[in-house]
């Protein structure tokens, strides 16, 4: 019997408490925003293990996008860290606490 | 010695390298490293797509996310300097939530998922998979395809803007 529905599906949920856990533990924000790609990334593996064991493509042409939109959301958030260090010169989220400047 | 021994044997090497490079994103003491070990677990999690038979998803992963996405991240720990940022993390009570979280969100998991236990492999993959994937991806949506299209170029302005020395409302430093 080889690796089923179930296995993969524990190794994505693995991933994403694992992303989960680091969003509330980690303090700097560029690895709060790596453990939130992580989360992602272990959606598009579900994504893919149920496109597969339906038998059915359209999944994959989701996650196709998902990942685009993915790739977009990186550059954008990244942007937005770059803006805020400029404005505050500090990457730490306890001392980013508020939204003025 | 048969397929499936082999099987397994790539699922858990993969499975157990996902996992494993996911934790060392969350326990890396330096920004780097965790980069580093976030593009590992995505080329494993690429690994397991392969073992899934989906090969275009899986080269979109390691192009996009292990590479563009992990260069981008490289590039602003750089610009920032960032290597004085290691040290203190949250306390007792923040670790104690965490492990609330988990345990509670894998209890619930397992519950929904027990039912699948023992389902067997997956069903064989059509022969004609990539021209499904092709005509899927080109014709039936061609619309969403050219949106993101424009999307992508929306972002690349969006983020050229909000770089500009000045910050996004650069209006500021004019007369």
């Amino acid at each position: 019997m080889s690796p089923g529905l179930l296995h993969y599906l524990a190794v994505s949920g693995l991933i994403f408490l694992i992303g989960l856990a680091g969003v509330v533990v980690r303090r700097n924000i560029i690895v709060v925003y790596m453990c939130l790609e992580l989360m992602l990334a272990a959606g598009v593996l579900a994504m893919v293990v149920f496109s597969r064991f339906l038998g059915q493509t359209d999944g994959q042409v989701f996650v196709f996008f998902i990942i685009t939109v993915a790739a977009a959301e990186v550059a954008v958030g990244l942007a937005l860290i770059v803006a805020l260090f400029r404005a505050r010169r500090t990457t730490r989220l306890d001392e980013l606490n508020t939204l003025r400047f | 010695m048969d397929a499936t021994f082999f099987e397994w044997v790539l699922f858990w090497t993969l499975a157990v390298g996902a996992v494993g490079f996911a934790l060392l994103v969350v326990a890396g003491r330096s920004p780097v490293s965790s980069a580093l070990s976030l593009a590992c677990s995505m080329v494993f999690g690429a690994g397991l797509m392969v073992q899934l038979r989906a090969y275009f998803i899986a080269a979109v992963q390691v192009l996009v996310y292990a590479g563009a996405v992990i260069v981008l991240f490289l590039f602003i720990i750089m610009l920032m300097d960032l290597r004085a940022e290691v040290g203190r993390r949250r306390g007792a009570l923040g670790l104690l939530a965490v492990a609330v979280v988990c345990v509670s969100m894998a209890v619930a998991g397992w519950r929904a998922l027990a039912p699948l236990a023992g389902g067997g492999g997956p069903p064989p993959a059509a022969p004609d998979e990539v021209r499904q994937f092709g005509r899927l991806l080109f014709a039936d949506n061609v619309l969403p395809l050219e949106v993101t299209g424009v999307l992508l170029l929306v972002v690349m302005v969006g983020v050229v803007v909000l770089c500009r020395p000045g910050g996004a409302d650069g209006e500021r430093g004019r007369p």
